[in-house]
């Protein structure tokens, strides 16, 4: 399937369909990194393993990476479904980029359009896996008092760094809420106000954007379980608002349920 | 703790609960003074962060309140409100945030009384459950010891 | 200076004299994964089996945020109180040489201009007894940048295990002599020890000289947009790094009193270098990139006569998109 990819990629240069291709490519401690290719005769440094799990579609939006030109990503189901996500909110549109996909068994995907993308990542169910919803169920069974404990404990090694927040293809404004100081909205010191608020602003707006690609807790450097948050809310939106088309904060149904509004 | 008066902040929307909490008044329903009240012009425009920064900033509780569903003045602004609310109060409830001391209601222009009876029991419950303190010491301004053990 | 040995298992002891001395310990923990500076009560709890620590021991003396003072109005003024922001006495245990010489970095930055009393009061008030590496990595090029696995700058006792239970332990400073006075008879004199050969082997990679030479005709490069494309521009290098010292200022007010904090920040934020006026001088990730360069090697060694890198390798092990700060050091090297 490297081969395959590679030769797509030589293809996709040499042709001037795109001006880069944004794959992996060896790295240091025998892990992999991001490899930007611009000539198809780097094409044979793309690798495809079980170690490329890096959401690329957090590339689309950077500006430096625009001003390459057309890109062509390697997309697994997750940075599939982001460039969807980042088609419905406009941040993308067909003909700005071409996938490479790869499917979830590790085979190569050929997509004439982005149209198409789209319709075969929506048809793959989005849900959390068994173990996803043990971890978040376990924290569910706790008392009030029992999570605040721990959800301190966690963010008491917060730094404030916004790994989390960079690495997350879907946190692509150009200043963000925590940027803005008049006023300053989400306290920047990482003490337990600053670090709460902006680890609920984090995870409320992405609330129904969140694609479930980890990249979030993989990022953070002191191993706080950050896709826990984003995963309590896919859970809660699927329960709650069943699967929708659109993003679910964007949306409505006139007859959505609670019981707790009096 | 036997005079610990919880303070409330309540966002209300302007066309529906701020004017029954208006008729509340004018109907001379007296009721708990506890509430500070905050117009905002409707529910979709409460960020979920102004109740954050309510209780950052010595709230003991919240009531957010607005027209019934249907009967928003600018059409579906609550109903994107109900939305996040259900998102909103299940992620902090997640996070150990006592929800306990968030209230959500409909109140119309119409329900005087309704706004008097649900401020009443608001108070009366977070009377029972006391001063946030919990939440209020996360911030080093409110720490009285040593800002390293803030937080 | 004087050689001397301790039991690993007097450690505890050690320990116990510190804190009824006065003195609080800060050693590295494992926190879910995360080898971190916290306090301790025990030699049991300090981690092991790691190569390098996750977070530095930077934040005993530059804290991820710290007081500088307090205000309230009162009447028609407002009164000041700068007391509450004391140093602690401390002990800082477990830190690698590398470590050791970052705090001279910290220390004079913190001094140039104008002396700042936090970290001053915090350095003197701190015993830095670090422990020589057994093992390395890639990521390690403390002998690149004029270090050493078993090197004694900066730190005031350094410990090295020469066998499974005995420690070397060097004293270098007075502040070294008053740890081992408060408990002498743990100590015994040092015969002959071959200290290197229980140190780790680390290569050096480039010269430090050279670098610093060929980096300012370097400043129009191109190598440095193509070096951070992948570059997120998160601040965990910065802030897991023990010689980086940017910091913001932070004034928090609670109705009619407030206090003034200092907090960690980075460089490779967008907005690091973000004007009023709306200009930006390094809006793109390249620029923020370059100057990280720069200035820990060749803005730092001119200015204060010594890098800012002590090759700890830090950055590079936390960088969530592998960013490996001396594999760009020697790409930079071998571009023209």
């Amino acid at each position: 399937m490297q081969d395959n990819m590679r030769r797509k990629a030589k293809e996709l240069l040499s042709g001037g369909a795109v001006r880069v291709v944004i794959g992996y490519g060896e790295g240091s401690g025998g892990g992999v990194r991001a490899l930007f290719v611009r000539k198809p005769e780097d094409a044979d440094r793309l690798i495809y393993d079980e170690r490329c799990v890096q959401n690329l579609a957090v590339y689309l939006t950077r500006r430096e990476v625009k001003a390459l030109g057309k890109p062509a990503i390697v997309a697994r189901v997750p940075v599939m479904r982001t460039i969807r996500q980042l088609m419905i909110e406009k941040q993308a549109a067909e003909g700005d980029l071409a996938v490479i996909g790869v499917s979830s068994d590790g085979s190569l995907l050929d997509f004439p359009d982005l149209k198409s993308m789209a319709e075969y990542v929506s048809s793959i169910p989005f849900e959390l896996s068994s173990d996803e919803r043990a971890a978040v169920g376990k924290l569910e069974k706790m008392t009030a008092g029992e999570r605040w404990d721990w959800w301190r404990g966690q963010f008491s090694r917060c730094i404030k760094c916004y790994a989390c927040r960079q690495s997350c293809p879907l946190c692509y404004c150009e200043r963000c809420t925590v940027e803005c100081n008049q006023p300053q909205w989400i306290s920047v010191p990482s003490h337990g106000l600053g670090n709460l608020e902006w680890h609920v602003m984090r995870a409320m707006h992405l609330a129904g954007r969140c694609v479930n690609c980890g990249d979030c807790s993989r990022a953070c450097p002191v191993n706080i379980p950050l896709n826990l948050l984003t995963q309590k809310i896919i859970k809660d939106i699927s329960e709650e608002f069943g699967d929708t088309e659109e993003y679910a904060l964007n949306t409505f149904k006139p007859d959505d349920k609670e019981d707790f509004i009096r | 703790m036997a005079d610990f008066e919880p303070k409330i902040i309540a966002f209300v929307c302007n066309w529906c609960t701020y004017a029954g909490a208006d008729l509340t008044g004018t109907s001379r329903i007296k009721y708990a003074s506890n509430v500070r009240v905050v117009r905002l012009p409707c529910t979709g425009r409460i960020d979920f962060m102004l109740l954050m920064k309510a209780f950052g900033r010595g709230a003991d509780g919240v009531i957010v309140s607005g027209c019934h569903p249907n009967d928003c003045h600018y059409t579906s602004g609550n109903f994107h409100a109900r939305r996040r609310w259900i998102v909103f109060r299940s992620l902090i409830d997640f996070m150990g945030i006592d929800v306990r001391r968030v209230h959500f209601a409909w109140v119309s222009a119409a329900e005087g009384a309704k706004w008097a009876d649900l401020v009443n029991r608001v108070v009366s419950e977070v009377r029972a459950l006391g001063p946030y303190e919990g939440y209020k010491r996360l911030a080093p301004v409110r720490a009285d010891w040593r800002t390293r053990d803030a937080g | 200076m004087e050689k001397m040995t301790i039991q690993a298992g007097a450690i505890e002891e050690l320990f116990g004299r510190i804190r009824s001395g006065g003195r609080r310990i800060l050693a590295p923990v494992d926190k879910s994964g995360a080898i971190v500076f916290d306090e301790i009560s025990s030699y049991g709890q300090v981690a092991s089996g790691y190569i390098q620590t996750t977070l530095s021991a930077k934040e005993a003396v530059l804290p991820r945020f710290e007081e500088i003072l307090r205000f309230r109005s009162e009447g028609k003024g407002v009164v000041f109180e700068e007391e509450s922001n004391k140093a602690l006495p401390t002990v800082v245990f477990g830190l690698r040489p590398c470590d050791a010489r970052s705090l001279s970095v910290v220390s004079a930055v913190f001094e140039r201009d104008y002396p700042d009393p936090f970290v001053r009061s915090k350095i003197e008030n701190t015993v830095l007894i670090g422990v020589s590496c057994a093992q390395s990595d890639e990521y390690c090029f403390c002998t690149s940048v004029g270090g050493g696995p078993g090197d004694t700058t900066g730190s005031d006792l350094l410990l090295t295990r020469i066998d499974d239970a005995v420690f070397l332990a060097e004293i270098i400073t007075e502040k070294g002599e008053s740890i081992v006075s408060m408990a002498q008879e743990l100590f015994a004199r040092a015969g002959d020890v071959d200290k290197n050969s229980h140190c780790a082997k680390v290569s050096r990679y480039f010269d430090l000289e050279e670098l610093g030479k060929r980096l300012p005709a370097m400043f129009d490069s191109p190598v440095w947009d193509g070096q951070s494309l992948r570059c997120l521009g998160c601040g965990t290098c910065s802030f897991v790094c023990p010689s980086c010292t940017c910091f913001d200022i932070q004034d928090e007010t609670d109705g009619p009193r407030g206090i003034r904090l200092r907090c960690w920040d980075s460089c490779g934020f967008a907005q690091f270098t973000l004007h009023t006026s709306g200009h930006n001088p390094r809006e793109v990730q390249g620029k923020r990139w370059r100057q990280r360069i720069m200035h820990k090697f060749s803005y730092q060694p001119g200015g204060l006569g010594e890098a800012g890198c002590v090759g700890c390798g830090r950055c590079s092990r936390a960088c969530p998109v592998d960013m490996n700060l001396l594999q760009h050091i020697q790409e930079i090297l071998e571009a023209d």
